[in-house]
């Protein structure tokens, strides 16, 4: 390896940029940079950094029980279920966390169900993209596997609404708050600071939580975005919740979907995720009319992801079947 | 390879005055050198010249890292990066493991030498006694031996692929690591390859991410560093909340510095601790650069 002798034994000396310097010279270099806060001003410091925000968002309810979903993916089907469901089980409100097109076919038969149902909805990040104008649906995906079926999902999603539902779209919130019982809660589609941030539940780590639960002045908030459930009662009472999506199944296996339910409890508040059966056959035959993937199809009919895996942590990844 | 006392304006902090600051959003990202930098491999692309012999960072022990969680947790930081230099080749590294994800999720990079049958089979338990993610980075620089083994060194190749599938044979299904060391590597024909590569030993869900070279330390010794052109300037951005050091910090044995990449950098370094750091600094960097255009992210 001719290029080997070229790196010098390091005995004694530190590199400094590409250069070698005597392994003092460089730590008395380091040392002489960065602040040195007192102990009481690094308490301060840190006080500062984790400081809560003050947001004029009016708060909805106070309910007794509301039922909670994300990312229709266009999925009517079990929209339509949904709704239904929701009634039976007697609730006063129905939220949708954004997400109402991509995946799925014929995004525009989503609209009048929306409005059928009396759902308040926040913007999700495709909301906020069709809106907007934007070329891509800004998902957040880091790999081009993942990025190569959200590109087909948003244009064929941005070709086929209207601009009237475009419209519609751009005039929703990007976060409201509500009250549960006791609980306040924010609503937002991936986390309290970007409309676009997975929350997945092992890589959303208590301290972290609690952190964000404290800047935002809240009981705990609600996202989505991710396309997987899942609830973590805090050690300071603070809930935070993962509502899911309705538009795809949860990666587990089942052709069911899932939406949240929240009750006020006397001591608290229920967190319920309620798995939810629709007329996936049906949905996956007008996507294949549509000419959506046969990897979005295979999905709706074993319950399995096949596209945008990527981006899932280790501890997601390893419970996934492709 | 000169010696002496670094004279370049490339070295010298602070003499660009047009140089953009980044603000600290949040600490969401929190790295250790927990290797220093000192490796068992001495890799020619190498952007702190990591070596047996580099002392210029020193392994960290579980009592020096202890203090950095405790701040790390009433800052609300998400997740923590273990680096070095070889992270296994410190002895204390399972332990420091083991307590890191009591408060977060973990993911350790490694050149996978270190990862025998016996380590694998401790760090899938650990992996299961935490609610949170445990993740293994191993790096390669090329598709076969003959390209991987020009960086990394003769016989790498086969060691590191073998560290792999010990991983694989245990549920820990790690992200292969590339840099475009060889500009094939980030190409689609590039890609198909390592992840043919990993289906070929039995890694069925293969996970694979590109990273571009930093033009620094033994890389800058290979290919000849930054050109003066490379440089940020106020105004190329709108935000700079697409850079890592918007949201993350280095703790070393030094200290704390910026971010991964500027270790061997002296203005690199912020503080003591993480309270001192929380201000912004100035992209005065060539190495700024490559983040900004490349959007270097530790996110897969």
């Amino acid at each position: 390896m001719s290029d080997a002798r070229k790196i010098p034994a390091h005995r004694g000396m530190a590199t400094w940029g590409e250069r070698l310097v005597p392994l003092d010279d460089f730590r008395e270099a380091a040392l002489g940079f960065g602040r040195l806060l007192r102990a009481e001003e690094r308490v301060s410091a840190i006080s500062a950094f984790v400081a809560a925000d003050a947001d004029p968002t009016p708060v909805e309810g106070p309910y007794e029980r509301v039922a909670v979903f994300g990312g229709i993916y266009s999925n009517t089907h079990a929209l339509v279920a949904l709704l239904e469901n929701a009634a039976q089980r007697g609730v006063e409100a129905v939220y949708c966390l954004g997400d109402f097109g991509g995946f799925g076919p014929n995004p525009e038969k989503v609209w009048p169900l929306l409005e059928a149902g009396g759902v308040r909805s926040i913007q999700g990040n495709y909301e906020e993209s069709l809106a907007s104008g934007r070329t891509d649906c800004n998902c957040g995906y880091a790999d081009p596997r993942d990025n190569r079926f959200a590109d087909l999902s948003y244009r064929y999603t941005e070709q086929s609404c209207s601009m009237g539902f475009k419209a519609y779209m751009g005039g929703l919130p990007q976060r409201r708050r509500i009250r549960v019982g006791t609980s306040e809660l924010l609503l937002v589609h991936g986390s309290p600071r970007r409309i676009n941030e997975f929350l997945f539940e092992s890589t959303s780590p208590v301290p972290f939580l609690e952190t964000m639960c404290a800047e935002i002045r809240a009981d705990g908030f609600l996202c989505s975005h991710t396309g997987l459930h899942w609830h973590r009662a805090l050690p300071s009472g603070c809930d935070v919740v993962n509502v899911g999506v309705i538009g795809r199944p949860a990666n587990d296996g089942r052709t069911d979907v899932w939406y949240t339910l929240l009750s006020a409890e006397r001591d608290g508040m229920g967190v319920e995720f309620v798995p939810l059966a629709y007329d996936h056959l049906a949905l996956a035959d007008e996507m294949r009319r549509a000419q959506l993937p046969e990897e979005f199809v295979r999905t709706v009919l074993t319950g399995w992801w096949t596209t945008c895996l990527e981006v899932l942590p280790a501890r997601e990844r390893a419970a996934s079947a492709h | 390879m000169t010696t002496g006392a670094p004279t370049s304006e490339v070295n010298a902090p602070g003499v660009r005055n047009s140089a953009p600051r980044v603000h600290l959003s949040s600490l969401d990202t929190l790295w250790f050198q927990v290797g220093g930098t000192l490796c068992n491999l001495t890799c020619t692309h190498c952007f702190i010249s990591c070596s047996p012999t580099n002392h210029t960072h020193e392994l960290m022990t579980l009592a020096q890292i202890r203090p950095y969680l405790d701040e790390a947790v009433r800052l609300g930081v998400r997740e923590y990066y273990f680096t070095g230099g070889e992270p296994f080749i410190n002895k204390e590294m399972e332990e420091i493991i083991r307590e890191t994800l009591r408060v977060g999720p973990v993911t350790v990079l490694t050149n996978g030498l270190l990862l025998d049958p016996a380590r694998c089979d401790r760090l899938a338990a650990l992996s299961a006694h935490s609610e949170y993610s445990f993740d293994l980075r191993i790096s390669l620089d090329g598709y076969n031996a003959e390209t991987n083994d020009a960086i990394r060194g003769e016989g790498t190749f086969d060691r590191i692929l073998s560290g792999v599938e010990h991983a694989g044979a245990v549920g820990i299904n790690p992200v292969l690591t590339v840099t475009e060391v060889h500009e094939e590597n980030g190409t689609d024909d590039g890609r198909r390859r390592f992840l043919r590569l990993l289906a070929e030993i039995g890694i069925d869900r293969p996970r694979l991410k590109i990273l571009p070279v930093f033009k620094l330390g033994a890389e800058a010794e290979r290919t000849g560093g930054y050109q003066g052109w490379e440089a940020l300037e106020s105004g190329a951005a709108d935000t700079w909340s697409h850079l890592q050091c918007s949201s993350c910090r280095m703790v070393t044995d030094l200290g704390v510095w910026v971010c991964p990449i500027l270790v061997n950098e002296p203005s690199g370094r912020m503080g003591d601790r993480l309270a001192d750091t929380l201000d912004g600094f100035p992209l005065d960097h060539p190495a700024c650069w490559t983040c900004h255009v490349h959007e270097v992210s530790c996110r897969t």
